[in-house]
Formats: structure tokens, sequence, C-alpha cells
């Protein structure tokens, strides 16, 4: 029969994209136990001596420590931005809203590379360059429309009418949007701040060209791949997939539970 | 619906409360993306006299940029290298957005989403450090060819080592906009091509890509708009040979010290970023889709 046979012809063509896909994210996780200082094949034993050795190595405990610092405060920040950007467009309407609208999604579309420049340049006038505060706030740009996106898709589940019902029977505009908005776009929320903290952590081009000397953990390991290539980073490159994943692991976890409870 | 919560929910005018909600991002974006994004097109005019950017109104760093052969190279190989990654991830992906659209199972497809999902927000400095370990001489290809009798080929510091750099960044984005293009198809069309005696090959050629269109070429488009822009593959997978545009951005930058030049080829990127992607857009939306 034809369909069989193009059903695994489909099937195993997907099989090798994503093993195309995972491959990288295996080779780190596998090779950060290796115990050869060259990771390849054969298998040289396991080994945690790579963990010890970052573990041990304080520009790596610092940049670990900054890229935290940095990713609590962006993911605060960026998903307040991002809630006020999609309540205004849930329910206002006025004119230059689609360049409102613009300036606040933007961001993600233009290359890293050039943001980074752009922010070191300007940056470098009001005296941002060198500081984790110039960091955050070219991530806060980056990561705010991937809040405001998740946010505004929990909105459009929303009934306009819930809102309107609340002023008539007399709640003004700020205490409905305490107990009506905000409590119905928490699991959004929650969401938002996981993913936004997810993008900053991972982000190194605009944190490599503005933050100087306070190196935040990606732009370390930029330096280190710029030296000499060693098995460290799969360690390093382990611990962070494992917070990253986490990250987004919780906020699709949040997702779905939302989507589950309102089931009928 | 009662009339009053109708127009209730329609407020027009602009009060305190509106700016409160639209301030945030007015005024965080506007100072921290659209002025660095305004300077950085005005830079291009400045001047660096003595090591120091000096406000000016001179031509010299465009004139300076479009009159050497390597800017204009670099450009031709950038946007060449672009147009193949955005090709093989489109023939690559297809296969899988269809079959996932029309035959996995859901949890299957479920599965598959959120693997293509995660490598989005996972570290792709890391990922690209791993293909670095793949494809090294020593490296596991290598070995694996090695044990099977054939000799170690280096396949790092080659455009092919950057182009499977590209598609670890894009290929999972590629998947995804395809697979939710597929999944729009209208099946009763599917099932009327069969009816009418296409065989597989021919519905997709005839019934599924046309009515996928939009979704297919906007995922190739980005596809190039991401490789394009990218500076890590080219840079440790590729060795830098030849040198990609971002490559010249980082050069004029970090070791050049040169930020006006630097942005002379940032303003041409975005310039051709945003040609490119109307140029898709158009395409896209534009002439022959009535024929459907």
């Amino acid at each position: 029969m034809r369909g069989v046979w193009t059903d695994r012809l489909l099937g195993g063509v997907t099989i090798v994209v994503f093993l195309f896909i995972l491959a990288p994210v295996a080779s780190i996780i596998v090779f950060s136990f290796n115990a050869d200082r060259y990771p390849s094949l054969p298998w040289g034993g396991f080994s945690l001596d790579w963990y010890r050795a970052i573990l041990t190595d304080e520009t790596v405990r610092r940049g670990f420590g900054r890229s935290l610092q940095v990713a609590a405060i962006v993911s605060v920040l960026a998903t307040f931005i991002g809630f006020a950007t999609a309540y205004v467009d849930y329910r206002f309407r006025f004119t230059g809203k689609l360049a409102f609208l613009a300036l606040a999604a933007l961001p993600p579309t233009v290359p890293v590379l050039i943001l980074g420049l752009a922010m070191l340049s300007f940056f470098s006038l009001i005296d941002l360059v060198g500081t984790l505060t110039g960091v955050i706030a070219g991530h806060v740009v980056l990561c705010s429309p991937f809040a405001m996106a998740l946010i505004r898709m929990r909105l459009a589940e929303m009934s306009p009418d819930l809102e309107g019902a609340a002023w008539n029977l007399g709640a003004t505009r700020w205490s409905c949007m305490r107990s009506v908005v905000l409590p119905f776009c928490k699991p959004a929320i929650f969401s938002a701040l996981a993913i936004t903290a997810a993008v900053s952590f991972d982000e190194f081009m605009i944190a490599w060209f503005v933050s100087g000397l306070n190196e935040t953990l990606p732009v370390r390991i930029l330096a280190m791949l710029q030296g000499q290539v060693s098995p460290r980073i799969n360690a390093i490159g382990t611990i962070v997939f494992v917070i990253t994943i986490a990250l987004v692991f919780l906020a699709q976890f949040l997702t779905t539970r939302k989507a589950d409870k309102e089931a009928p | 619906m009662p009339d009053t919560i109708t127009t209730s929910r329609r407020r027009p005018q602009i009060d305190g409360f509106a700016a409160f909600w639209a301030a945030p991002a007015l005024i965080w974006n506007g100072l921290f993306f659209l002025a660095p994004l305004g300077f950085l097109v005005g830079m291009t005019f400045w001047v660096v006299r003595n090591y120091r950017l000096t406000p000016d109104f001179v031509l010299s760093n465009w004139e300076r940029m479009f009159t050497r052969g390597f800017f204009w190279e670099s450009f031709l190989y950038t946007v060449q290298i672009g147009a193949v990654t955005a090709m093989v991830a489109s023939l690559l992906a297809f296969p899988v957005a269809y079959f996932l659209a029309f035959r996995a199972r859901p949890s299957a497809r479920r599965l598959a989403i959120f693997l293509l999902i995660t490598p989005f927000f996972t570290s792709y400095l890391v990922r690209v450090y791993a293909w670095m370990v793949i494809l090294a001489q020593e490296g596991v290809v290598n070995a694996v060819l090695g044990g099977i009798g054939i000799a170690a080929v280096s396949m790092l510091n080659t455009s092919f080592a950057t182009v499977i750099g590209y598609l670890t960044l894009c290929l999972p984005l590629v998947i995804l906009i395809q697979f939710f293009a597929l999944s729009n198809v209208d099946r009763d069309l599917v099932g009327a091509s069969h009816n009418l005696g296409c065989g597989p090959v021919r519905t997709v050629l005839t019934v599924v890509i046309p009515s996928a269109r939009i979704g297919l070429i906007l995922a190739a488009a980005f596809a190039f708009i991401l490789s394009f822009g990218d500076y890590v593959s080219p840079v440790f997978l590729g060795g830098s040979s030849p040198p990609t545009m971002s490559i010249l951005i980082v050069d004029q930058t970090k070791s050049g010290n040169n930020w006006p030049r630097a942005a002379v080829v940032a303003v041409v990127m975005i310039a051709t970023l945003v040609t490119v992607l109307f140029s898709a857009l158009a395409l896209a939306y534009g002439r022959g889709r009535a024929r459907a």
C-alpha cells in the first residue's frame, strides 16, 4: 500500500530532523561527565571533574550570580511592561495605536547584534556602559514583547463584558483591574516571568556589548569559546540548560494547567 | 447584551488610567530601543577623531565602506549563505511539519511541539559549542566515520559548518511555522484531491503547498532573517572566513574601535532585512492567491 510507504518515509525524516535538533543538547550533557580532556568517542569514563572545575572558578561563579540577578530584575520589569502593553491593546482604541504596538513589539525582530551595537553607542552617552543597569535596560527591551504576547493571548480569552459588569456594579477601573483583570491573567503573568527570565539568562550579545567588565555567565562562555576550548563549557552548558529548560517547562506547565482547570 | 455594557467597554478618551498603562512601554522602549536605533543611524555621519566619537555630518563612513571590495563581498556572501539556509531549512522542515500536521498522533504532536519550543529558549551559544565538538577533526562524526573505515574530514571552519549552526538556530522555528500553516489547510480539500485520484505527491504539490503558501514563505523569510543577523555560527563554526556582515560589525566595534563604520554595516543589514521581509509579505499575500 502506497500510504504505509510514504508514512514510513515521513516518520523517518522526522526522526532524523529531531535527532539533529537534539544532538547538540545530548552531546553537551553526555560529555560534561566524560573524563577525557578531549570530548570524543570512545567514552573516557565517568567523572565530575569538569563540574568541580567550574564550581571553583571564580569568574564563572561571579558571572552566574550576575546572570541570576539580571534575569530576576528583568523578568519583573519586562512582565510589568508586557502586561501594561497587552492591556492597552486589549482595552483601548486610539490614533497611533499601530505605531505604539510596533514600538512595543518590534525589538525581537532586530538582530541582537545590531541592538547591542546601538545600545553600546547610545548608552555610552548616558553612562550606562559597563554597568549591569545597562544590561537590564537592554534585556527588558528584548524580553517585554514575549511577556506581552503571552498575556495578550490570555486576555483574548477574557470576556470584554467582565470588566463592564464590574464597572456597572460600581467598581472603579483601578479596583476592577486589581480584583478582576489581574487574577484572570495570573497564570499568564507567571509564565511570562519564567519565559522572560529564561530569555535574559541566555542572552549574550547585548550583554557582551554593554556589560564591559561585568561579565554575565553567557558572556563568560563566549570568552571561553574565544580562548582555549575546554570541556568545562559542557558542564556550564548542562547547568544552563537545566535552568532554562526548567523555566520553559514551568511556563508551559502554568499555561496548560490553567487550560485544564477551565475545561468543562 | 445590555447597551450600557457595550457602550462602557468602548471608552475612547485617553485619561490618566489609559496613560498609566501605555506609559511603561512608551518610555522604556522610547529611551532604550528607539533612541539607540535612531542614534545608530545618526552615528553613521559622525567621525572618530583621536579615538573619540565626534559629532559631525560627513559621508566619509558610507563612502569608505561602499567603495571597499571586502564590504560587497561580505554582503553577497552573507545574503547567499542566508538564502541557502532558508532553502535547506524549508526543505528539511516540510516533511516534518507535514508528518506532525497530518499523520502524527496528538500525544506525539504535543511532545514534538514541546521539543521544538524548548531549543528557542536554551543557550544557542552552548549548542554551537556542541557542534564544534561534534564536527571537530577528532570529534564524534569523524570517530564514527573512522570506525567504518572512512578517513577523517575537516568539517570545521567551512561554510557547511556555518549552515549547520544556522540550522540549529532556525530549524525549530521553521518547522513550527510550517506546522501551523499546514494545520490550517482544509482537510476536505486534501480528501477531495485523493477521491479525484491524485496521488500523495500530486496532492501535496497542487493542494497542500498552495493552501499553506503564506506560512511556508514566512517560515523561509524568518530562517533568512535569523541567519543573516547571526554572529556566533560564522565565527565559531565557519572560522570567520569569509567574514559575514555580523563579523564586520564586531571587528569594527571591538578591535577597530570605529563605531560609525560598524553602524554603516548595521544600517545596510537593517535595510536588507526590511527589504526581504516586505518582499516575502508581497509574495505571500500578493498575486496568484485568487487562483487557489
